[in-house]
């Protein structure tokens, strides 16, 4: 591996500029999409080349870019990514469907429990399984409460790139309860491997609710002060205004989702689209920008926090009695207590836990609003106890193309900025 | 345990020494590893899932920098802890080794997480099985992710090996050929 | 609009015989064509009436049982505003692994393409840049393919007899 040593994050020669540039250079290149960025490199004119990544403070995870520089304006960048490629895909070709779901929290780390939930719902579409109306509240409740943590990781540490600190340390406190209601869920704070295929593994218990019911009652004050801090901050504004936008055709033609793309006009939603998991029962809106800059797209994550919050509240005022999981003994668990007294219990027990439980041939794509956008699972089986093919749409990996064109022009700084406000996160980018 | 008369701060123990009258004379060592030990800075070698637990443990709740980790340090040669956490492919392999050159000794190696220690979970063609293939690990901190709790006891094992350390350990022959075993200059 | 109007459509503009393979699962229309008339099906998905403008996912697939037909690749579009999907399947021979690139039509083709050359070996001429995305530079196979084993055959420190293998 030595030979890799002076690869990627070797430092390449800098240049000094010869002479001040005699007009503007393009900014895109006529080649049309798709086509690198051609770079007028005339006599004379001459461009630094800077290496942002793998490992730099400001990105949220390893991912490179090779930039070339007039001065402090950007002409082109490539990105490299891969650095944490832990081919999900293949490991899923060997792993029965409940061992997937630990490998879907590890895609968007920062909210597990969607793609948990995404991984679950794609398995019982396939499996024909009815999820009763309890789970699928309970369900809601942690796939709200799972995007409102990801997106204030990701406005606080925009803020943090912008040089304000405090706002993330109001906002872990609060992150900090969120991970002990998800304890009192699943037993995992982070990477929460919550419910099974059919339901929940276990209900809400008081406690959970009761820290659930604190929390929604303190947490928006925090959120009041944490915008008090940033939404009409000078400062904030001018760093975050104008930077790294992006039209909606442009950004619905590199297939961006989420709100990258709310913020760029395009009010899609999956859960309005699609609804899923009862979210047709519940009153929200859909928040959507304009110019699809950096600062749209803080503000579409801010307002979307607020409306996560209505869900979980009208979520959790009408929890609906009920069981938690869905009458699948082939697929779910049965209680302890059953499998010591009862020899279908047992036979089941002993077949899930083995592995040995065969899927119906089929093929089936499902998609969740995840907190970066669509997130997609294509899944074919072919009857064995293991998919045949899964693949991942991970939204991440697709709208991460369209950074290049978004910093061309902007300087170093705004470049930071759009990386950070676009949320991407190495686990869902390189998967 | 503290008896509830006693004060609630509790001051560090000074080690052996000869106390005088204004005066205080104790090993060189010993004053230096209570002072390393007491302000590790950690690079945080942060790539997936870990990385966000000690986002958490650097926020208020477990708050890091009161065991002296004040200010984490994405230089390598002003860092005195490398803290790799998540999991670690063969593409990236390269960058931590030289990011593990770069820093100046004394240097130590905390490696947070199962992905870290041995591959965790990913036992695939593209990540690499821990990353003590390639470098020298001084604290392995288990788990997935491991809690914040576990990321500070493994920092006081840190402090713990810092303070007891030789100032002479760097340069022994024994160092010399651990690092020589993982080609590091 | 309806599976049955897309299909129709289609079958209208293309014939009858363009679309093998034609089955409706969970309520997704799916169809398998010819890569030779990839580029022609999907401009006219594209930019015609059905308005399939957002190209949702690709992958690469490998059946190795096929003869002449081991290498596939899986297209997800999408209309937007009347919320319809369309699934739409190619597949060629693993000694022939070339497939006309989606780039011109839609900007985020681009990677999605290099993923599938990384993990399959697919190559789309007409790419701008099609290089290995994911993997290490360097790799010489193509690790999705079924024939890979999913571990990493050079490692020494798993005994795989501790593992049951």
């Amino acid at each position: 591996m030595d030979h890799l040593i002076s690869g990627p994050s070797g430092p390449e020669h800098t240049e000094r500029r010869a002479q001040p540039a005699q007009e503007p250079l393009p900014l895109f290149s006529a080649a049309g999409p798709g086509a690198p960025l051609q770079i007028r490199d005339e006599l004379n004119n001459e461009l630094t080349t800077l290496n942002l990544g793998p490992t730099h403070p400001a990105t949220h995870g390893i991912f490179q870019n090779i930039l070339k520089m007039d001065g402090e304006r950007i002409i082109s960048g490539v990105p490299t990514i891969g650095y944490i490629h832990r081919a999900f895909e293949k490991i899923a070709e060997h792993r029965p469907f409940y061992q997937i779901t630990p490998l879907t929290d590890r895609m968007n780390y920062c909210s597990s429990p969607i793609n948990n939930m995404g991984w679950h719902m794609t398995v019982e579409k396939l499996l024909g399984i009815t999820v009763p109306k309890r789970a699928e509240y309970i369900r809601v409740i942690a796939m709200e409460l799972a995007r409102i943590c990801d997106h204030l990781i990701c406005n606080s540490i925009l803020g943090v790139d912008t040089g304000a600190f405090t706002g993330f340390l109001y906002v872990f406190q609060e992150r900090e309860k969120v991970y002990e209601i998800f304890e009192e869920i699943c037993g995992s704070r982070l990477t929460t491997n919550m419910g099974r295929i059919g339901g929940m593994e276990r209900d809400l218990n008081a406690t959970a609710i009761d820290k659930l019911r604190t929390w929604l009652r303190e947490f928006p004050v925090v959120m009041r002060e944490f915008e008090t801090m940033f939404n009409r901050n000078r400062i904030f504004m001018d760093r975050t205004e104008g930077v790294g936008p992006i039209s909606a055709e442009r950004a619905l033609n590199y297939g961006f989702t989420g709100p990258n793309l709310r913020a760029a006009g395009v009010d899609y939603d999956c859960r309005v689209m699609n609804p899923y998991s009862s979210y047709g029962d519940f009153e929200f809106d859909v928040p959507v920008g304009t110019t699809g800059d950096t600062y749209d797209r803080f503000m579409v994550r801010q307002e979307e926090i607020w409306q996560s919050l209505r869900i979980i509240t009208q979520a959790l005022e009408n929890l609906p009695e009920g069981p938690f999981h869905a009458d699948a003994p082939h697929y779910y668990l049965p209680p302890k207590q059953a499998v010591y007294r009862n020899m279908e219990a047992l036979i089941y027990h002993f077949k899930i836990i083995m592995g040995e439980i065969e899927a119906p041939v089929g093929e089936v794509y499902h998609s969740v609003e995840g907190g970066n956008g669509e997130l997609g699972f294509y899944l074919i089986s072919d009857g064995g106890r293991t998919p045949y093919r899964l693949h991942f749409r991970r939204p991440c990996f697709i709208y991460y193309q369209a950074y290049s064109e978004m910093v061309v022009g902007q300087s170093l700084s705004d470049a930071i900025v759009t990386l950070s406000s676009l949320n991407v996160i190495a686990g869902e980018l390189d998967g | 345990m503290a008896e509830t008369t006693a004060s609630p701060i509790t001051m560090v123990d000074a080690p052996d020494g000869l106390e005088g009258q204004g005066f205080f004379a104790t090993s060189l060592e010993k004053v230096i590893g209570l002072a390393r030990s007491y302000s590790l800075w950690p690079l945080p070698f942060a790539t997936s899932c870990c990385g966000i637990e000690f986002m958490a443990t650097m926020g208020s709740h477990y708050d890091i920098s009161r065991f002296g980790s004040e200010r984490p340090s994405f230089s390598p040669r002003q860092a005195d802890l490398l803290m790799v956490m998540g999991t670690i492919a063969k593409k990236m392999a390269p960058i931590v080794k030289q990011v593990y050159e770069q820093m100046a000794e004394p240097r130590w190696v905390l490696s947070m997480g199962a992905c870290a220690c041995s591959g965790g979970i990913f036992d695939s063609y593209s990540v690499l099985q821990g990353i003590d293939r390639i470098i020298p690990v001084d604290v392995y901190v288990p788990g997935c992710p491991p809690r914040p709790e576990q990321v500070l006891d493994g920092l006081m094992q840190v402090q713990e090996l810092a303070r007891n350390e030789s100032l002479r350990r760097r340069n022994s022959p024994e160092y010399q050929a651990l690092l020589a075993s993982y080609n590091i200059k | 609009m309806t599976n049955d109007h897309i299909l129709s459509t289609l079958r209208a503009r293309f014939g009858e015989a363009t679309f093998t393979d034609v089955e409706e699962q969970f309520g997704l229309l799916s169809v398998t064509i010819e890569r030779e008339q990839l580029i022609e099906v999907m401009h006219f998905l594209k930019e015609g009436e059905l308005g399939f403008t957002f190209l949702t996912t690709m992958c690469g697939i490998n059946y190795p049982n096929n003869l002449n037909r081991e290498l596939g690749m899986i297209y997800h579009l999408h209309n937007l505003p009347t919320n319809t999907r369309l699934r739409v399947k190619t597949f060629f021979p693993v000694l022939d692994p070339v497939v006309p690139t989606l780039t011109p039509l839609w900007a985020t083709a681009n990677w999605m393409e290099r993923e599938a050359y990384d993990f399959f070996g697919i190559t789309f001429p007409g790419h701008p840049n099609l290089i290995r995305i994911l993997n290490v530079e360097d790799m010489d196979y193509f690790p999705m393919r079924r024939q890979y084993p999913l571990e990493d055959q050079t490692r020494e420190d798993k005994t795989d007899s501790f593992f049951g293998r």
